[in-house]
């Protein structure tokens, strides 16, 4: 091949190549700070993420580049932003959360950014093996950060189970990426779906490619029956990483296979639409029921994120452009919301497991009337209840189900929707119509923690009462997508 | 055909809708929380305040024409053609002047009730406000599926926090019920949404839109279940109206009044705005239904009301069987019904909110609602015991009181329809006079007893105030009801019209949703190009749906919507008259 034909093009990659830079001067600049200093890197990778955002928005281009392995179109654009928002949000509320549990340790925030690179990479991979790559690379990041409690014993063991089911599932997913070449005899995206297209489209290895991707897709997003890792990791990690993990890791899962499913087998979609279908009704009404018999808070998020996640895949197996734009739209807000939900849960939690019970919300709105308030807040955001964008966000999901007949699907929707407020709305009722028992003292919020909150409430209300922008966005993102 | 109508000049509309709400906003920030009085005082202009402006609108209303008036539209979210568009006609006119009426009496009911954490309280009332004018304001399905839901987080928060014991229970019940119902709605919307862009091209949420272009009568079936189900539950039916008995008791007075007089409205109001002219051939079709459901509430509501021991629990029930009347009047289908339903909802809103206004004032000075607690109390509370007998009157629809128009308009209108409707509809007046009456007995009348409760005082100024300007509607109503019919009458009988119209049109539309001819006289706003689909979608759920059972209501090409008394009668006839005969017959031949 010419090099010229390669279109290398820097550019495209920038993002990727400031946010190794970014890490690597973290990691050296943590030899040179004392322990008590170790904040500092967190404003640092702040920062240096804040400066990262334009610059997102600056290499936009709608051409595959090295060699047609690499795309930064508007799509990677849109969920770059959401893990560099994600990021932000997670290092901001890290700050102070590593302090009160006497973690001091620099290594924290730079593999926060190398798990964010490897989103990024994930999102504008145009490739199999860039996906793989910016995978593994995301995922053992991911293995690190969740244990960095490591004096509780369930991080270790939340990080163990994530790490061998992890390694079990980036396995099968491998497997899957290996036939989905083998038919080809290509790994690009674009060649791949030209190959399907011309003949041989019901080729069983295509399918058994599907199969297997399908499955480690959903170990990724932790869809049911592939979800067991998730309650454990989530409980174990460090809260922000929670966070970090709930929103980031599941974005990036969705956007690499939103890649894979449809630019390169847009041609299956009767197939892989079916299975998705099963893994969407049983995941909704899985997680939504599972989370009802939780009562630690961290759980019962980790089971909502099941939920949240089934109820996305509806907008990907109907593949149609309201879907895909909503699951978007869902995407971003999400990020908010669930950010916004663990901020508070960080300034509750006392370490050692205290204050992670939904008991121990008991009253917070007498107690902590602002953090009370921000909490129903993001709590009714992931209910759905308007004027929240977490109603706007499943209206177009549902619509998208509505749109392409799928009827029982948006029923089940519903359904798991109604149930799910139940728990949500009992830690609204804990907080607000139960006076505070026992006296678990409140550390004051900080000025950082409070812009935190502020800016998780603006992302979870603006969007809902003007959604119009937001959706145009998502609409412009996915346009490369569906041709 | 009803018309976008006139443009406001001024927004008048939103103001009335917004103004609770930034009052609201007013309170949490400016008010101290220590000056109680201060954010009572404040709570009670923003109300009258908003009740005055709203009294705008009766008084430029032009009542001969069916148009909706003050119009106000833009477009919100230009994709799914989705608007803000707020507009009144006859039809809610009274129910926005209700619920801005009621809100005031609901903050001078609040008065000494309240006493902790009285700013939110008080800031969520206000909020509920909003939320109810706008879902009787506006005219895009979004904005009202939107403002519905608005209305019921706050009221949730006023159960949970300000309640009686039972309070989590019931507010938790209460918040399952209506978001689950409403959830379905919202799928009833998107199918509608959806298959009216199919039909005519114009993917639009505006209802005066959807109401020129029916859709085809199997569609409309599933659509009118989804509607059901929000509707039903807020209004509460028969098998729905569980969360009813707890959310009211648990309430505090004031949240009780505005969920009796103002929230149950929105099922109905809903029915009526919605349900009738979009769907009319399901809504036939499901007529029988609904009939029977709306007869069951009114004898099985009042039936089990004259079981209750608990005077708030007693006119709690009460409400079930007063909303069976409304529901009744409007499943009849006739101008007569629907304008009795309307009238009805407002008697029940005046009469049920006064009802729990007086339970609530005894309660503040006994701190007992239990029946058998009292006995002779007009021998030491007169003014309280005559204001009560008036207000139980008017309930129970005494002449010369608001409730006697109100039930003779659904009287008529059911017996147009059928002369059977017409008895049920007359035993569940007589069991209202019989639970009212009884209890009016058993508390006022006999022996006083002293329960500890000689210190009791009469009412005092503040309450007289709160109840006064009921009696006056009760009263006005009762003997003078021409501006209160007047106001509805064209617009219900271009209802009634526009359902019959679009039940024709909806026949045409019967095969593959074609479209007849171009009937659309706006042009498409948002059209949405959408890629087709990858899956080839031809089985379609609602293919299926089997035809009309009930010959009464059976669609033939002549008349579309009266009922044909014949056919019931004849059906009814021989269905009761062959029965022994056969089973004669068939004893003698066994024998």
């Amino acid at each position: 091949m010419p090099f010229e034909s390669l279109n290398i093009s820097l550019t495209s990659v920038m993002p990727e190549i400031l946010l190794t830079g970014l890490a690597l001067a973290v990691l050296v600049l943590d030899f040179f700070l004392s322990k008590r200093s170790k904040f500092v890197l967190g404003y640092l990778s702040v920062t240096g993420l804040l400066l990262l955002l334009p610059i997102v928005l600056v290499s936009i281009d709608a051409n595959p580049s090295f060699g047609g392995t690499v795309i930064a179109d508007r799509f990677a654009a849109f969920f770059n932003i959401i893990f560099i928002l994600a990021g932000i949000l997670t290092t901001l509320i890290s700050v102070e959360y590593l302090k009160k549990e006497n973690i001091d340790r620099g290594e924290y925030y730079y593999i926060i950014l190398f798990a964010i690179l490897g989103m990024m990479v994930m999102a504008s991979s145009y490739d199999l093996l860039n996906v793989y790559v910016g995978l593994e690379l995301m995922a053992l990041s991911f293995y690190i950060l969740v244990a960095q409690r490591y004096k509780d014993i369930r991080s270790v063991e939340g990080a163990l189970k994530y790490f061998v089911l992890g390694a079990l599932s980036s396995g099968i997913l491998l497997y899957g990426l290996s036939f989905a070449f083998g038919f080809g005899g290509t790994t690009n995206l674009n060649e791949i779906a030209q190959h399907a297209v011309s003949g041989q489209a019901r080729s069983p290895f295509l399918l058994l490619a599907i199969i297997l991707i399908v499955g480690g897709f959903a170990f990724k997003v932790a869809l049911f029956p592939f979800h067991l890792w998730a309650p454990d990791a989530y409980e174990g990690a460090p809260t922000p990483i929670t966070a970090l993990l709930s929103v980031g890791s599941k974005a990036a899962a969705f956007a690499i296979f939103l890649r894979i499913f449809i630019v390169a087998l847009p041609e299956l979609q009767p197939e892989w639409s079916k299975l998705l279908w099963l893994f969407s009704a049983a995941t909704m009404l899985f997680g939504t029921v599972v989370a009802i018999a939780q009562n630690n808070i961290i759980r019962m998020m980790a089971y909502s994120s099941i939920a949240h996640a089934g109820i996305i895949l509806i907008g990907m197996l109907v593949s149609n452009q309201t879907g895909v734009s909503g699951m978007l739209y869902y995407l971003l807000v999400y990020t908010f919301m669930n950010i916004g939900v663990f901020a508070v849960v960080t300034l509750v939690v006392k370490g050692d497991g205290k204050g992670e019970n939904i008991s121990d919300y008991r009253g917070l709105s007498t107690r902590h009337p602002l953090l009370a308030f921000f909490m129903a807040l993001y709590l009714l955001a992931l209910a759905g209840v308007p004027p929240t964008a977490g109603f706007t966000a499943k209206f177009f999901i549902l619509a998208s189900a509505i749109e392409a007949k799928y009827y029982w699907l948006a029923t089940i929707g519903v359904v798991s929707t109604a149930v799910a407020l139940f728990f949500y709305a009992r830690v609204i009722f804990y907080m607000y119509m139960k006076e505070p028992e026992g006296l678990l003292e409140m550390t004051g919020t900080g000025l950082v923690g409070k812009a935190v909150l502020l800016v998780a409430a603006a992302g979870t209300v603006i969007p809902g009462i003007y959604p119009a922008p937001f959706m145009e966005m998502a609409v412009k993102a996915i346009k490369p997508l569906l041709t | 055909m009803t018309t976008t109508g006139t443009i406001a000049s001024i927004p008048i509309l939103s103001l009335i809708t917004f103004l609770p709400s930034v009052g609201a906003l007013y309170i949490l920030i400016f008010v101290k929380k220590q000056s109680q009085d201060g954010l009572r005082w404040s709570a009670l202009v923003i109300s009258l305040a908003t009740f005055l402006l709203s009294l705008y609108l009766p008084l430029t209303f032009n009542a001969n024409t069916p148009e909706f008036q003050w119009v106000e539209k833009a477009v919100w979210v230009e994709r799914f053609g989705i608007h803000y568009f707020l507009g009144v006609d006859g039809i809610s006119l009274l129910l926005v002047s209700l619920t801005t009426f009621v809100t005031v009496i609901c903050v001078l009911a609040s008065w000494t009730e309240i006493t902790i954490k009285l700013k939110p309280y008080l800031a969520l009332f206000l909020v509920v406000e909003t939320g109810v004018l706008g879902v009787f304001m506006s005219l895009d399905l979004f904005l009202f599926y939107v403002f519905w839901e608005v209305v019921l987080i706050p009221m949730v928060f006023i159960i949970g926090v300000w309640g009686g014991v039972r309070r989590l229970y019931s507010a938790i019940k209460f918040f399952l019920f209506t978001f689950a119902g409403s959830l379905f709605m919202l799928l009833g919307v998107l199918a509608l949404f959806y298959y009216h862009g199919r039909l005519t091209g114009n993917y639009t949420f505006d209802a005066t839109v959807l109401f020129e272009n029916p859709l085809a009568p199997h569609v409309q079936g599933w659509i009118f279940l989804a509607f059901f189900l929000g509707f039903a539950v807020k209004i509460p039916m028969f098998p729905l109206h569980t969360w009813l008995p707890d959310a009211h008791t648990e309430a505090p007075t004031a949240g009780s009044i505005f969920l009796a007089a103002v929230l149950l409205k929105l099922g109905t109001y809903g029915f009526v705005r919605y349900s009738l002219p979009l769907l009319p051939n399901a809504c036939m079709f499901f007529a029988p239904f609904m009939i029977a459901l709306s007869i069951i509430a009114i004898l099985y509501g009042a039936y089990v009301t004259i079981a209750q021991k608990d005077m708030k629990k007693l006119v709690a029930y009460s409400s079930v069987s007063h909303m069976g009347f409304v529901m009744l009047g409007i499943f009849v289908f006739n101008p007569e019904g629907i304008k009795g339903g309307l009238l009805q909802m407002i008697n029940h809103g005046i009469s049920t909110g006064a009802l729990f206004l007086l339970v609530g004032m005894i309660y503040e000075r006994t701190h007992s609602r239990m029946i058998e607690d009292y006995s002779g109390l007009i021998r030491v509370l007169p003014v309280y015991g005559i204001i009560f007998l008036i207000v139980a009157l008017s309930s129970m629809g005494m002449p010369v009181t608001n409730g006697f128009i109100g039930e003779l308009y659904v009287l008529i209108g059911a017996y147009k329809a059928h002369w059977f409707f017409a008895i049920p509809v007359v035993i569940g007046v007589l069991l209202g006079t019989v639970y009212l009456l009884w209890m009016f007995q058993r508390v006022f009348l006999g022996d006083f007893v002293n329960h500890g409760q000689n210190s009791l005082k009469d009412l005092g100024r503040r309450e007289i105030a709160a109840v006064a300007p009921i009696l006056i509607i009760i009263f006005w109503i009762g003997l003078y009801p021409k501006p209160f019919l007047q106001v509805t009458d064209a617009s219900i009988t271009n209802l009634v019209k526009m359902m019959e119209e679009n039940s024709h049109r909806s026949m045409a539309n019967n095969n593959n949703f074609g479209n007849t001819g171009p009937r659309l006289s706006h042009a498409p706003d948002a059209p949405i190009k959408f890629k087709d689909c990858l899956r080839c979608g031809q089985d379609d759920l609602l293919s299926s749906i089997p035809r009309p059972i009930f010959p009464a209501f059976k669609h033939s090409n002549r008349t579309t919507l009266s009922f044909d008394p014949e056919a019931l009668e004849g059906r009814l006839s021989t269905g009761w008259g062959e029965a022994p005969t056969l089973y004669l017959e068939e004893l003698r031949y066994a024998l």
